[in-house]
């Protein structure tokens, strides 16, 4: 066998702060004085100095990873949010550079993210097809060869010659993914976390790698779906603030992860800064997300009641306030929006609220979510008067659907919600 | 699905680089296609739903040169070297157009491009090269005009020009694609330099002799003059083609001196700063 990826000691720092830093002014005086330093700053930079002010705040989005990976494995990589595995994969297919260490990889990289890139709506799709084939590093007679196949697989066939900006949005991505599917990389790289598109897109994503793993390609697979890294994946590492936990087969892996305490990031915490001023009287405290039997989660079970806890602050009265959240799935669909009033007679209790700490709780019943990842935004409002704080992205999570219904087909559902319905099955005639 | 691919992997080493990094030429080589795609796809798109196309690659030089006739011939009544003014100002309006879209396009390029940067490999370089080449399409078209300009005034040029002008176009791309790599990489951190575009394009023009002659500069300011190397590259565009002026000087040699000194140290800047691009755009 052999190797078909090796990291060594692989490190990745960012700066983080910088930025941040640039737009909190106080005072003009700040903004003057950045003004009037800029071109000191820009003449530093330059020569590779940079700004001692904003040197302090570095951050290791990946530290000391190592691990080899045979040709043809697929690996699956878990892990938080910010734990380091996007970066990994981006050091990986070489959009960034690695600040510490080495890697050697056999073979072309591809992913299927990459679909669309360099897509002009101006050109036809003919023209894009070539361009695209370009761009992810296909030779032109190797686009030629397979021109017809990626025709066919995108199923655009009459529309061929026409400008992609007359695409519906389906015909686009299809088109996008059937140039990225026919790359044919020696090692295949999936980040589910960002990928976008419809179910049927995401279906069609999933089942290309599996189909790409069977060629005894290199595959890594990156996912908050645990069911789907089980699914796809033999082996799996575990990362960690940047690094690597542990390395095993993905049961073992997957068990590790979930039990160690780092999946359960199931609670969002405000510190006042993140506060907007205007927010004033209102302030939020922290948000967290509760299993069936009240550990704070990041990861619930579709059959389990999910509790959402809203934990906030009131610095004075507030007339008609009501406090909520919206549901939505990670693709960008709602599924509900609920208030804390929406019964009349809560209404009319809280009708002022007055000041001190609250917590606004909800039970979402058992048997609602599907498979995959939900995000929840808060909204505090007073209807019609004032919207004192909203973060529509407050926090996310992840459902996993065993022992929902229909689960016994091992098969992917659509729709954002797998509610068990009351079937009855009646025979009416002969 | 067919087979694996049949040719052997490469294996590519992946780790910080140091310093200045090497040039990586490999690359550029291996993506060479990419380079022709990406030219294509420009001047493809350029003209895209105008109603006339590809005549605007004619237009604009030519107003640009009907202005300067009326406002510098006409009312300035400025020397032109005993050259009929609109062909003496149109031969430099080519290589300045050449010049100013490779700037404009070249400096945005990395930038309008970030989803390539943030999702794919692909030698950056490119991106820069790609909008310089692009500028020469326009470039083309707009010279068939100059070859009517010249029958029509008469003016004929000498035999060598089959060799000095593409070495006076090359050191037009040199000094674009130089000062395009410079900007493109610091406008991936600082945007100042969408701000600043406009104000250089028309500051460059004026120390340019596009609209004058640099006869009018005093013998002593001449080598000052020519640390413009789109001087050297108008008086050289003049020369070849009308035979104005003296022909190549000390002052040429400047220019292309400071042009190839803009190109490597923008080539090696583009190149530390390349490993950044992806975390910064």
């Amino acid at each position: 066998m052999t190797t078909a990826i090796s990291v060594k000691n692989l490190g990745k720092q960012y700066r983080i702060g910088a930025a941040e830093i640039k737009f909190r002014y106080n005072m003009l005086r700040d903004v003057i004085m950045d003004t009037v330093y800029a071109p000191v700053r820009i003449a530093k930079a330059m020569i590779g100095k940079s700004d001692r002010r904003s040197n302090q705040n570095f951050v290791w989005a990946l530290k000391d990873v190592s691990f080899d990976l045979e040709e043809g494995k697929v690996l699956g990589i878990v892990g938080r949010n910010g734990a380091g595995k996007s970066t990994l994969l981006k050091i990986l297919s070489r959009v960034t550079e690695p600040t510490k260490g080495t890697v050697s990889v056999r073979g072309r990289v591809g992913s299927l993210l990459e679909v669309g890139t360099g897509f002009h709506p101006e050109l036809t799709g003919r023209e894009n097809i070539y361009m695209n084939g370009a761009i992810l590093g296909m030779r032109r007679a190797e686009i030629d060869s397979k021109f017809d196949e990626i025709v066919d697989f995108s199923e655009v066939t009459q529309f061929i010659d026409t400008p992609v900006k007359r695409y519906s949005s389906g015909m686009y991505l299809r088109l996008a993914f059937a140039v990225a599917a026919h790359l044919e990389p020696e090692i295949l790289v999936v980040d589910e976390v960002l990928a976008v598109g419809d179910a049927e897109f995401q279906k069609k994503c999933l089942g290309k790698m599996g189909d790409v793993a069977q060629q005894g390609r290199t595959v890594l697979f990156v996912s908050h779906n645990m069911s789907a890294i089980l699914r796809l994946t033999q082996e799996a590492i575990v990362l960690n603030k940047g690094q690597l936990l542990m390395r095993g087969p993905t049961q073992e892996a997957v068990d590790f992860y979930l039990s160690s305490g780092q999946a359960q990031a199931g609670e969002r915490v405000w510190d006042v800064e993140d506060v907007p001023a205007a927010s004033a009287p209102f302030r939020p405290i922290s948000l967290k997300i509760k299993n069936g039997s009240g550990k704070v989660v990041d990861t619930v079970r579709s059959t389990e009641p999910v509790t959402v806890e809203f934990e906030y602050q009131l610095d004075a009265p507030v007339t008609g306030l009501r406090v909520g959240f919206y549901l939505s799935t990670m693709r960008g669909e709602y599924v509900l929006t609920s208030f804390d009033t929406d019964a009349p007679n809560l209404f009319e209790k809280f009708d002022s609220r007055k000041a001190g700490r609250y917590v606004s709780r909800a039970e979402i019943p058992a048997d609602i979510f599907n498979e995959g990842r939900y995000s929840i935004g808060v909204n505090a409002s007073s209807f019609g008067v004032r919207r004192y704080f909203m973060d529509e992205n407050a926090i996310a999570f992840n459902v996993d659907i065993s022992g929902a219904p229909g689960t016994h087909w091992p098969e992917p559902r659509v729709g954002p919600v797998r509610p068990r319905l009351n079937w009855k099955i009646e025979k009416i005639s002969e | 699905m067919t087979e694996l691919t049949k040719h052997e992997p490469t294996t590519i080493y992946i780790k910080p680089s140091k310093g200045l990094a090497a040039l990586n030429l490999r690359d550029l080589w291996i993506y060479r296609e990419l380079v022709f795609f990406m030219v294509w796809r420009d001047v493809k798109v350029k003209y895209k739903q105008t109603l006339l196309g590809m005549a605007w690659a004619v237009i604009q030089p030519l107003m640009t040169m009907l202005v300067f006739t009326f406002l510098f011939d006409k009312v300035a009544k400025l020397p032109t070297d005993g050259i009929p003014y609109p062909v003496f100002s149109f031969t430099a309006l080519l290589p300045w157009g050449l010049f100013v879209t490779a700037l404009n396009q070249g400096s945005r390029s990395l930038v309008a491009h970030n989803n390539m940067v943030t999702k794919i490999y692909f030698p950056r370089l490119i991106l820069p090269m790609a909008s310089v080449f692009a500028g020469l399409v326009d470039f083309a078209i707009a010279f068939v005009i100059l070859i009517g300009l010249m029958f029509y005034y008469q003016v004929t040029p000498a035999w060598n020009i089959f060799w000095t002008l593409p070495l006076f176009l090359l050191l037009a791309i040199i000094t674009a694609l130089g000062v395009a790599l410079w900007l493109s990489a610091v406008n991936v951190k600082y945007r100042d330099v969408n701000q600043a575009l406009p104000f250089l394009t028309q500051f460059w023009l004026f120390a340019t002799p596009v609209a004058y002659s640099s006869s009018v500069i005093s013998e002593k300011w001449q080598i000052l003059y020519s640390l413009n190397p789109m001087a050297g590259v108008v008086n050289g565009f003049r020369w070849a083609l009308l035979g104005s002026g003296n022909g190549p000087d000390i002052t040429l040699w400047v220019s292309a001196t400071i042009a190839i000194l803009i190109l490597i140290s923008g080539l090696f800047y583009f190149r530390s700063m390349e490993k950044t691009f992806a975390d910064t755009i």
